[in-house]
């Protein structure tokens, strides 16, 4: 095996790898001596799975997590020693190497903490693969916002006050003394009766001999130093002079560039490539057609495309060979749809509801609404979405006889070892990658197409490879964000109070509790039917959050307009029995001045959304000029728990709520004849800065269990939006995105006669 | 053969006249912190400064660039030992997530100051409307941008040696 190099962890500041790792506390560093010579060198001695100590008392924490943007590392060290009682200076990380030694053994193998519940989204994607299956896959992955509350939670945590007992117990062998008079602080271990101080740096070889607690005793979080505090991320400073490495930085000698151009109708085939122009492009070296066969699954259970690539010695050139292509493509006739067919579809399963599979049932809702004084009916509607992380896919390998090495931005590096081994027709063991930054992930970097596009090619031409698809493709080319439909009614009794809640919605993915919702309410009754589609769909930020979330939350909003009450009160009312909930939407609605009048053209609107373990609210203030909708100002309020990192926290929530926010104002992948209409951010837009709202985040520390951080601002802002456009207006949106036609016509009718 | 002057050093490289500067600075030049995101003017990923004027690489051919003076984002930092007040600035306020857009939107933020060092709000959202950040830290960006506006580190520049405005 070869060594995990220098290059691999210094290159990219910081160490990306592992997922799950709970239970990581049961391997003690003597244990493991396949893992010390990957991870360390002159004078670092591994103490734990996750801590290195070298001579000179300097900290070093293997983060088993990738960065995407979140500031995972610095977040996951923090968490690791403050338990350490280490000195913050002294402290740094690097990323967990691609070796199953570093992965998540402790779950296949149910060394799970006890008390710990195995979080949805363990499932590699959204495709409801069961966790058995799970436990038997390759997992190491960044997703679901777990980082901080599961890894951090149980296992950063568990691993710096291990490392601390060890390191306490050997000093107070080394000095004769009982153990509960050698005290930890500030990297140092000091008898005060004796007046003996030594830095940790003296009994790292001696902790390492010993095996660590599973269930030290975890500080109280009055007791917390670092956790709780600023600091500073580690990544930054590389990310403002140009040296951050990420993927397509990589140069490896003799590497060739190539671009590649795949089936454009999902399913589609190759029909006829005249490639003699391409060929004749200076510098183009090759052009290789990559049949769907061959390709193979790609950690997705859609098949892959047909893909054509040219191989050149730059990109432009093979950009340029690529354009040069005569190429037809043939579809199956029964992928020749368009959104619209879709939509109908949807609505037509709906309303037969066979096969109907409850989510939650209780009371008598047929009866409720039988019964009601008035009846609430919606439905709703998102499109499909495209993840458009700012860096565009890309991958470099290079395979020669004796194995592969890979260079790449991914969220989980073990089921890309895999997943190119597979294609590869090798050994996990002869495949090493080396992950760099990502230039976004947002669920995309789950998949590793583009990766094994490159191995392949790399394969046949003998030489590193590195594929970048150009913007169009990763457009065009994605693992989307699901198109779906969901239909709801709500009946009142005379006096406006909820009595049933009645949802049915279209294809259920992950996480199960999206659909649900916090408020009381005597009868409930939601549930899914199944209407596929021939698209490719994958997790994007927040997974089915990000419809959910628009959904109930804007039908909650309807409801307690039809029962003629203010929508904050009608929230606060049905969460009585939920003072954590009730706290947040509090917060955001007192912060935001909820109930003071905005004047003309200008409107607010709310939301809650709990999401991955954390609960957050919006307060949107929007205004409306000439059918144009302005978003001035957001308010939100979250309760992750405990913030680890306030600033970093605050930072996660401004960046979901604009991604949710682009996405409720822009978002709209559009299918025509099968295939993905849009190709570039000119009619893929992205929220820029003239059109950025305000944002003010408020944290609530509860002393809930830690919640996620990356994916929870993004469900709540389309539905507060929606609310505060009708709050506005009058206008209701149901159907996302806000620059649709239809709600552009609306807005502009409500102008003129506003006016 | 075409030379092009690149963050002072004047470099030849082998390439079409028409290749865009960005994959020229990237590829040939090994200066890599410079981004390729659409490749059609529509992200600013790729902004350097030409003459201390913002462009956009991705679709600049590197023959504009001849005789020209390029500055990227390596080259932004005043010394080996000093960061640009932007940098430093974009440090303290912690703006970057993934970082990706980041030398583009530098990039685009020091052409702004250079040419205006005390920007309105409404000027700041109109120079880097072209910076597309996914990360959504704009925000940021803006608070960033102010707060080396504030400081009159241009001001100051421009006192002491007397040739900028
Ligand atoms: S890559 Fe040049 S503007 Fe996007
Ligand atoms: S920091 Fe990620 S795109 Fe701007």
């Amino acid at each position: 095996m070869n060594k995990w190099t220098r290059r691999g962890l210094l290159t990219t500041g910081v160490i990306f790898g592992g997922g799950l790792v709970l239970g990581i506390a049961i391997r003690p560093g003597n244990r493991t001596p396949g893992l010390a010579p990957l991870v360390t060198d002159d004078g670092e001695t591994l103490v734990h799975t996750w801590v290195k100590l070298d001579t000179d008392n300097r900290i070093t924490v293997i983060v088993p997590h990738s960065e995407m943007g979140q500031g995972v590392g610095t977040a996951l060290s923090q968490m690791l020693a403050d338990e350490l009682d280490a000195d913050w200076n002294l402290v740094s990380f690097e990323e967990a190497p691609a070796i199953e030694e570093f992965a998540n053994h402790s779950l296949g193998q149910g060394f799970l903490l006890p008390g710990v519940e195995l979080p949805a989204m363990i499932a590699p994607s959204v495709e409801g693969v069961l966790i058995k299956t799970a436990q038997a896959l390759d997992l190491q992955i960044t997703g679901g916002s777990m980082s901080i509350r599961a890894t951090g939670q149980y296992g950063m945590r568990v691993a710096g006050a291990a490392v601390r007992e060890l390191l306490v117990e050997s000093a107070a062998e080394a000095w004769n003394v009982p153990v509960s008079e050698v005290s930890a602080s500030k990297s140092y271990l000091a008898h005060e009766a004796s007046g003996r101080r030594a830095p940790y740096s003296e009994f790292a070889s001696a902790a390492a001999e010993k095996t660590p607690s599973l269930a030290p005793r975890l500080k109280t979080p009055d007791q917390f130093t670092v956790m709780g505090t600023h600091v500073e991320r580690h990544d930054i400073p590389a990310k403002v002079d140009g040296s951050a490495l990420f993927a397509m930085d990589v140069q490896v000698p003799g590497m060739l560039y190539a671009t590649v151009r795949r089936a454009p109708t999902f399913g589609g085939n190759l029909a006829k490539l005249d490639d003699k122009a391409a060929r004749g492009v200076r510098g183009v070296k090759d052009v290789i057609s990559l049949p769907a066969d061959e390709i193979g699954g790609t950690m997705s259970s859609f098949a892959a495309p047909a893909t054509v690539a040219v191989v050149a010695d730059s990109y432009w050139s093979a950009k340029q060979g690529l354009d040069k292509l005569e190429l037809e493509w043939s579809s199956p006739d029964d992928v020749k749809r368009s959104s619209d067919d879709m939509f109908a579809q949807f609505d037509r399963d709906i309303s037969q509801a066979a096969n109907r599979q409850a989510d939650i049932r209780s009371g008598d809702v047929a009866g409720a609404i039988s019964g009601a004084a008035a009846v609430v009916k919606a439905d709703y509607q998102v499109p499909f979405l495209a993840h458009t992380c700012m860096e565009p896919q890309n991958a470099t390998v290079s395979v020669t006889d004796s194995g592969c090495e890979v260079w790449v931005g991914c969220q989980n590096p073990l089921g890309f070892r895999s997943a190119i081994a597979d294609a590869l027709g090798m050994d996990s063991d002869a495949v090493v990658v080396n992950n760099h930054f990502m230039g976004g992930g947002f669920g995309r970097r789950a998949i590793a197409d583009c990766a094994v596009q490159a191995a392949l090619l790399s394969q046949k031409m003998r030489k590193p490879v590195q594929v970048v698809w150009s913007r169009e493709e990763d457009v065009r080319q994605d693992y989307y964000r699901p198109a779906i439909q969901s239909r709801f009614s709500g009946a009142l009794d005379e006096n406006g109070n909820l009595l049933a809640w009645e949802n049915t919605y279209v294809n259920k993915h992950e996480p199960a509790e999206a659909p649900l919702i916090p408020y009381s309410v005597d009868s409930l009754d939601i549930g899914h039917v199944e209407s596929p589609t021939h698209v490719p769909f994958g997790a994007w930020r927040s997974v089915d959050h990000s419809q959910h979330g628009f959904f109930t939350e804007s039908f909650i909003d309807e409801v307690a307009i039809a029962a003629g009450q203010d929508p904050y009160q009608y929230r606060m009312d049905r969460l009585k029995d939920k003072p954590r909930h009730r706290a947040v939407l509090k917060k955001a609605a007192e912060a935001a001045d909820w109930g003071t009048p905005l004047g003309s053209g200008r409107g607010r609107g709310i939301s809650l959304q709990e999401s991955f373990g954390s609960l957050v609210a919006q307060v949107v203030e929007v205004s409306l000029v000439n059918g144009e909708t302005q978003v001035d100002r957001v308010v939100a309020a979250i309760d992750a728990g405990v913030a680890v990192s306030p600033d970093g926290l605050t930072a996660q929530i401004e960046s979901g709520i604009i991604y949710g926010l682009t996405a409720a104002l822009y978002g709209e992948i559009t299918i025509e004849d099968g295939a993905v209409a849009e190709s570039n951010f000119h009619d893929y837009q992205a929220l820029r800065m003239p059109k950025a709202p305000i944002i003010e985040t408020h944290i609530i520390n509860s002393d809930a269990p830690i919640g996620g951080a990356g994916e929870p601002g993004t469900p709540g802002i389309a539905p507060a939006l929606a609310n505060a456009v009708f709050d506005a207006s009058g206008v209701r949106v149901r159907r996302l995105p806000m620059s649709r036609p239809e709600v552009k016509m609306q807005l502009e009718d409500w102008s003129a006669s506003a006016a | 053969m075409v030379a092009i002057n690149v963050n002072g050093t004047t470099r030849e490289v082998d390439v079409d006249p028409s290749t865009p500067l960005l994959w020229v600075i990237r590829e040939q030049l090994s200066l890599t912190g410079t981004k390729f995101g659409c490749g059609m003017a529509q992200c600013g990923s790729c902004t350097v400064q030409l003459n201390g004027r913002p462009i956009r690489s991705c679709v600049t051919p590197v023959s504009a660039a001849v005789g020209q003076q390029v500055t990227t984002i390596e080259g932004l930092a005043p010394s080996d030992s000093e960061l640009h007040p932007l940098q430093q600035a974009w440090i303290a306020h912690q703006v970057p997530q993934c970082g990706y857009c980041q030398s583009g939107q530098l990039m685009s933020a020091a052409a702004l100051l250079e040419a205006n060092p005390n920007p309105s709000d409404d000027e700041i959202d109109k120079a880097m409307a072209g910076n597309i950040c996914r990360c959504g830290m704009y925000g940021r960006m803006k608070a960033a941008i102010k707060t080396v506006a504030s400081a009159s580190y241009y001001d100051a520049a421009a006192t002491a040696d007397g040739s900028k405005a």
